[in-house]
Formats: C-alpha cells, structure tokens, sequence
C-alpha cells in the first residue's frame, strides 16, 4: 500500500491496533449481550440517494431525469436532505432522536458484484480478502452466550446465515410454534468426528435441540420476561405491519414476546436490486421497511425492551448515481444506512453524498462498515471489536453516553 | 522379500480387480444418485456388474432433448405477452391469477419429469443449468417463457455449452430477468453485462469494471418484440462505437462480446469448476480441474465428454457423501427409489419450496447456493418432517384440480395449511419396500439406501421400521 492511500484509509476511521495485549483485558469483560441487536439486510442494495434525499443539491435532479423524487413530496430532515415519502412511518422515530442516517457507508475498493460484496459484509473483510466465518461467528466463538439463550441468533425472511456462517448457534425461524412441533425430530448424536456434509447436519441438530425449548417459550426464560400481557401489543392495538417484511417483524416481537433469548435478530428484506422501474418497487419496499420498523419500535418499547435494542440496516452495496435507460439504477458504492434504538442518539453521521462532478461514476465512501459493527461489538456489547474485526475500527459515536 | 513384494503386488492389483469385478452396489447407488434422483433398487442392481465405463456410458447414452412427459398445453401456444399498464384492475387480476396457477401447474410438470424419465442425466442437467443461466419467476412474470427456457436448456443440457450461452442470451425470459429487453444506445443497463461475466461464464476477479460498462454497450438494441416476446434487434438503439474488452477493441454487438468470453480459458475453468460441485465434491481438485477445463476448452466446449470426464475420475468413486441432497433430489429422489408416482405433482412442488428449492424461482441470479446451505435449522425440520410422515402414515395431496391449489403462497402462508387438509394420501409402506427387493439386514438397507454410515445405526429388527430409521438418520440428506 502507498502511504498517501494509508492516510486517506486513516482519515476514514482506520487506525491500527498497536496494543495488542488490551485484547487479553477486554475479553475478560462480561459481555452485554442482553442488549439485542437486530440487523436488517437491504438485499439487492437499496438506491440510499432516493431513500436519504439530497434534494438541495442540484446534481441530484441532474443524474435522475426520471426518477429525482419532487422537492415537494421530500419529507423534509434538514436543509439538505429529507426522507422519501414511503419513509413517513419513521419520523415519529427521526422526531424523537431515535433514528441515526449514516451516510456514505461504504469500503476501500468497494467491488460491485452482489455477491462478493455482501461475502465481504458479512466476513467483515476487506476487499481483497476472503474469509471463512461471518463476523457474528467470530464473536460468539471468542466469548459464547451463556446457556440460558436460546441461540446466538434467529434468522427472519432468508435461508442464508449470512454473518453467522460458519460456527453460530443460529434458528432460522418462519414458524415458531411448528418449529416447537418439530424439533423433536432432530437428533442429538453431536457431530463428532462425522465427515464433512454430515457434520454439518448434525450440527445443526444440535442447535435446534437447544433452541426449541427457549423458543418455544416455556422455559425460565418466559418466567422472567418483562412481556407485560396488559401491554398495548398484548391487547392487540399494534396493527400487524405490512408485507413479508412486516411478517418478520412479527415473528420476531412474538418470539421476543414469549421471553427467548438470542443476542441478534437478523432480518431481510429482498427486491432492491431495481435496475429498471425503480420508482414503484422503492417505494413498496420502503414503506414496508419503515412501517415494520416504526412496529417493532412500538412492539418493544410495550415489551420494555427499546432501550435495550440496537438497530442496524445494511446491504451489499448502495447505486449509481446516475440512473440508467430503464428507469433503474445499477450496482454502485457507498450508501446510506439507519441506526435506531432507545440509546441512539438520532440526527446525520457519515459523509454526505457528493454529486457534483460525477457522471457516471460511484459516491465515495466516508464510513467503513466496519466502524458500524465495531460501534455494535465495542459501545454497545462491550467486546473487543478489534479482535473480531481484525484491526481498530472507530465506533461511530451514534450512542447515548 | 520375495513373499512380501508378491503380497504389494497383489495389494496393488486389487483395486482394479474390484473395478474389472464391477462397480458393485455402492458405486451404482452413488452413479445413480449423482447422475439423477435417488436409487432405485432395481436400477442399482442393473448397474452393479458392470465396469465404471460401462456403467458412465449406460447412464449418458442417448440422453433426451425432448421431455418424456408433454409440458402443460399452455406451453406451445403462441404467446401473447399481456400489456399490464393498458389493462383495467379486474382484467390484470384474472391474468395474475392465471399466470400463478399456470407456475404451479409448471414446476409440478417438472418434477413430474424428474420422476418418470427414462434419462434422468438429462433432467440433472437441465437443472443444473437452470442453476446456472438463472432466471426466475419472480421477474419474469411469465411461466410460458420460463417453460420455454426450460425446453432450451434441456435441448442443449449436454450438448454445447457456447452454443447454449449465446441462445439463453437472445431467450425472452432471461433478457426480462437481466434486462437486455431494453436496452439502449447511450443509457446502457449494465445487469446483463456484469452477470454474464460473473456468474455464466469468467467467474469472480475475472474481468475489470471496465470491460463490464464496454460491453454493456456492446448489448444495447437488444429488445423483445412486444407481445409475442421474441428477440429482435433494434440498430437504431446500437452503441456501434468501438468497444475494448479485455483489452481487445472492435465495434462489437453483443454476440461478439460472448464469442469473447468464450474465448478465455477461465470460462472453461469456471464451468468445469461449477460442474464438479454439483457432480462430484465441494472440493475440486485444483490439478483434476485444469486437465478436465482443458479438454473442455478444446473440444469447444462439449458438455456431455466434459461429464463424461468428470465421472470418470478416480475422486468421483470415493465421493459418496460428500454432496448434501438439493430438496428436489432429495423429494424425487425418494419418489424414485421406492417407486412412488403421485397422480399430482403439484404439492411436491409446494413442499420443495418450503424446503428452500422453488423450481424456476431461485432466490437470485446466482441461484441457489447448494451444499451446507440447504441445511439449516427450518429446513432441515421441514425435510424431517416430510420423511416422516412418508413413511409413517403418508402424506396427503390435493385431490382437487387446480382450482383447489392455493397459488403464490408465502413460505408458510396459512393458504398452503387449507390445502393439505384437502389431501389424498402418498404413502411409503417400508415394509412392503423392504420385502419387494429383499432388504433382509440392517447392512444391506444401509447400502441400498445410503452413501456413509448411518450417524445413529438402527437395531435389528422389523425391516420396515430399520428402513423408516435410516430415512430419518442423518445420513440420508447426503449422497
């Protein structure tokens, strides 16, 4: 690496760890994994330019002739950017300090092929590196859950494990009551000295024989959940969200509900990858997301369980600024993401968009993602992000003190 | 000395005196299940006698271009691509409607197929390039020209694969999936472009952003022609600038572009890569690979010498086990083996979806990732759950036309439960199984039905209960 391209990497919140040893201080700590953490996966990419607007800048309505959203449906945020009008469930949430816009998250030569770039999401590599285990793996592997959770996380609306490839005890979850049902199904021979394909089966028995009985509900866990059954959830005046995203949402408050424990919800949410007829698409999507977040918001803070949450979008890439002839965008860099919880302190971080100067070109990034997952480990778990992560990452300072 | 060296000799000798003896119940069992679905007995003890060649060449000669069974009648009218925009509410549903029963009506023809071909390689293979020019429903909105690709894909299944690239390029569902159905001169889409490289043909690190956005150029004019769907070329709408891809420059269209792509050998490699995770292992031998890529790239690029070749390796024969069964080899599978053939095919397809395999609606372009990831903890219950009540009272099936199918359902819409309450019954009576082909110990319902040992071995006992217990072990999701 040139020293000119060390220091632009430092100024954008990589710095190296030079003291090695305070990872052996840090790993004694009790983890707080009582703090949930859910994650919420863009997948395809979402456009973040038609989702965090920067209609004050006239380079916007330049590079989307056709799909610039007008100045006067832009939900105002601030005197250069405001929310797309799908986004209107979230700003009870943005009004009440609760929602942080990290923009211009991103990586150091981003590579914009889906699938490579949600691998180095999810490793939490850098580009050039390829990695085995999902970042979430290699956390629980270096401090694991005490036996009283469930599992170290439950996956919602997806099949694949995403961060937690690779070692994490994981449930994907559709149908929690058929998955009590039927847990009795699996085995617990433990995967031994099985070869290869068949370890891995066995492993997953494994975990699913542990996960059942937290699940299911009826455990210790449910005895001491703070689910208060005269709560406005429990009476039924939290309307269930929308869409197949709203349907995890709900899946995931019922299961928190009945008193599981996991550390991490991972949620996703697909159809961004919109390279032609954005606008109808988008919009569907994005009201889908903000009504599922505004209800999980609302869904915990019933359960007493919002100050204790931390939630965090992302996605494989963000896109090009300039759209192209089908009324779409196709895969570009850095994006805009949400942060939200009852601890986080709402309002822009990041770098704002730079449109001026660009024709065909990408957005440069100003956040590594990796400074949002080490804001997760760090702050909010009290881990050691670094040793995860494999180098200092600086969390961004998007918590209340 | 002498003693001992004659002793090496013979040690050496005995491999090739156990392959002249033939391939023997497990090698049929593991050539059948990796060349097709499931192994039925009958087939197992056809191809036991004989050598690996023998038994390679039976299972590939005169593979099928045409399906066995007629695709849905809907399939070969001429069609007539509805203008949603132009259409008032009531009219867009009815044809909403018809679209989703007609999908149903399609995947459950496809396996259908699977179950009833007399040349199973050629309905592996179909699916494996349906894993690999992916497109899918969700985008196409079309189940007649996703049934059409599917008769182009099992036409050229293992016949060139140039030839393949360059008609599942200018085939209508995959340029609506990848959106070269309009695309023109000065606003270039770039989706094709990419994924052609990508995922069809160089692989990953293999090109630059550059010859991504050049070649991009090199496909606007493509378009459909509205309503029948057919390719058609709108030079008008053609960048004919020059182009330089992979350093190489010329006014190219998009066929040019492809004879590129073709021309790199990384394009073999890749291929022949893909082609030995889905056939032989996750592990491919980087050394094997190269001989095999070369050959593949010499031949240009024939696809049935290249399986051929793949089949023929020694690591092949010891691969039993390795590979976790796709839902569909794993449901039709067991069709096969025990000689089930529902009169509906329709629900196979609706439980395969909830086991993470939707046939023609892969969850992307890169379509499904196989291997570990078919298993996780919902699907893996989910398979369970569908073996066990198989084999342990059966499962039931609509009895209903189409009429009766929910349509379009979620992963677990409650739709899909009101169907299966309306269900007559599939039934896996192990025991008459066990009986019909002599299954008389625990060894040999083991070998007949599995590629490793059993993860929990059953005791002796009631044959049709060790064959239940060997259905639900662990070691039944591998082959």
């Amino acid at each position: 690496m040139q020293r000119r391209e060390f220091l632009q990497v430092l100024g954008a919140g990589l710095t190296l760890a030079v003291l090695p040893e305070l990872t052996l201080a840090y790993s004694a700590d009790p983890a707080h994994y009582g703090r949930l953490l859910v994650l919420v996966e863009l997948k395809g990419g979402n456009d973040g330019l038609n989702t965090v607007i920067p209609y004050a800048s006239p380079d916007y309505a330049r590079l989307r002739p056709s799909l610039a959203i007008a100045r006067d449906q832009v939900l105002t945020l601030s005197e250069r950017a405001g929310f797309h009008p799908s986004l209107s469930a979230l700003m009870p949430m943005w009004q009440d300090g609760e929602l942080a816009l990290v923009e211009g998250v991103g990586y150091p030569e981003p590579n914009l092929s889906h699938f490579r770039s949600i691998e180095i999401w999810d490793t939490a590599s850098a580009s050039d590196q390829v990695l085995q285990t999902g970042w979430l793996s290699r956390q629980f592997r270096r401090a694991p859950l005490s036996g009283q959770f469930a599992a170290d996380g439950v996956v919602l609306a997806s099949q694949t494990l995403g961060p937690f490839e690779g070692g994490a005890r994981v449930v994907v979850l559709n149908d929690p009551a058929a998955f009590a049902r039927e847990a009795k199904l699996a085995s617990d021979m433990g995967s031994g000295n099985a070869p290869g394909a068949l370890a891995h089966i066995l492993k997953v028995e494994g975990d699913i024989r542990h996960a059942a009985e937290g699940l299911a509900g009826n455990g210790m866990a449910a005895m001491t959940a703070k689910h208060d059954p005269n709560s406005a959830e429990a009476q039924g005046k939290i309307p269930p969200p929308p869409g197949a995203f709203g349907k995890a949402i709900k899946t995931l408050t019922d299961t928190l509900a009945r008193g599981s424990q996991v550390a991490v919800a991972r949620l996703t949410q697909t159809g961004f990858d919109t390279h032609g007829g954005q606008l109808a698409t988008q919009g569907r999507l994005l009201k889908e997301l903000a009504e599922g977040l505004a209800s999980l918001r609302s869904s915990l803070q019933a359960q007493g369980r919002w100050q204790d949450t931390l939630v965090m979008s992302y996605a494989e890439f963000g896109r090009r600024p300039r759209q192209n002839g089908n009324n779409g965008t196709d895969h570009g860099t850095a994006n805009v993401h949400f942060v939200a919880g009852g601890q986080v302190k709402g309002g822009f971080y990041g770098k704002a968009p730079e449109l001026a100067g660009i024709s065909d070109g990408n957005l440069d990034y100003g956040v590594d993602f990796r400074q949002l997952y080490a804001t997760a480990l760090g702050p909010w778990w009290g881990q050691d992000a670094a040793a995860v992560l494999g180098g200092h990452f600086a969390p961004v300072p998007l918590l209340r003190a | 000395m002498t003693r001992l060296r004659l002793v090496l000799a013979l040690c050496a000798l005995l491999p090739a005196l156990a392959q002249a003896a033939g391939i023997g119940e497990d090698g049929a069992r593991l050539l059948l299940t990796r060349t097709g679905f499931g192994a039925n007995p009958a087939k197992i003890a056809e191809l036991a006698p004989l050598s690996r060649a023998q038994a390679v060449d039976r299972v590939l000669a005169n593979p099928r271009t045409e399906p066995l069974t007629p695709p849905p009648g809907w399939v070969m009218q001429p069609i007539e691509l509805p203008r949603y925009a132009q259409l008032p509410e009531d009219q867009k549903k009815a044809l909403r409607q018809q679209e989703n029963q007609r999908s149903l009506e399609l995947k459950g023809w496809w396996l259908g197929e699977m179950r009833a071909t007399d040349s199973p390689i050629s309905e592996k293979m179909t699916l494996f390039w349906h894993n690999h020019f992916v497109s899918g429903l969700d985008k196409v909105n079309s189940p007649e020209l996703m049934a059409r690709q599917n008769l182009l894909l099992r036409r050229e299944a293992l016949g060139n694969f140039g030839t393949l690239l360059h008609e599942i390029a200018h085939d209508p569902a995959m340029m609506r999936y990848l959106d070269t159905a309009n695309n023109r001169k000065g606003q270039p889409n770039e989706n094709f472009a990419r994924e052609v490289m990508e995922l069809f043909t160089l692989g990953e690190g293999h090109y630059s952003e550059q010859d991504i956005r050049e070649a991009a150029r090199a496909f606007t004019g493509w378009g459909m022609q509205p309503g029948s769907g057919d390719f058609v070329n709108r030079p008008r709408l053609h960048d004919d600038g020059i182009k330089t891809v992979f350093g190489q420059s010329g006014n190219y269209d998009g066929d040019q572009v492809l004879g590129l792509l073709l021309q790199r050998p990384d394009t073999a490699r890749f291929v022949t890569t893909k082609l030995w995770r889905y056939l032989v292992s996750p592990t491919p031998d980087p050394r094997s690979v190269d001989r095999l890529a070369a050959g593949f790239y010499d031949s240009g690029y024939q696809i049935k010498p290249l399986v051929r070749a793949l089949l023929m390796t020694d690591a092949f024969w010891k691969s039993g086990g390795q590979l976790v069964k796709s839902p569909v080899e794993l449901t039709v599978g067991t069709l096969v083996t025990f000689d089930l053939t529902p009169a509906d095919y329709r629900p196979l397809a609706l439980f395969n979806r909830n086991l993470g395999q939707d046939l023609f609606s892969p969850p992307n372009v890169k379509g499904w990732p196989g291997g570990d990831d078919w298993i996780n903890s919902a699907t893996l219950l989910a398979r369970k759950q569908f073996l066990a009540r198989l084999s342990g009272g059966g499962i039931n099936l609509p009895s209903g036309g189409p009429a009766m199918l929910p349509v379009a359902t979620g992963l677990d819409d409650p739709s899909q439960k009101a169907t299966e309450r309306r269900l007559t019954r599939l039934n896996l009576d192990t025991a008459d199984w066990a009986e019909r082909y002599h299954v008389d110990s625990v060894h040999r319902a083991s070998h007949l039905l599995l590629p490793v040992k059993p993860a929990s071995p059953p005791q002796a006992g009631d044959a049709g209960e060790v064959v239940r217990e060997l259905l639900l072990d662990a070691a039944y999701q591998v082959d």
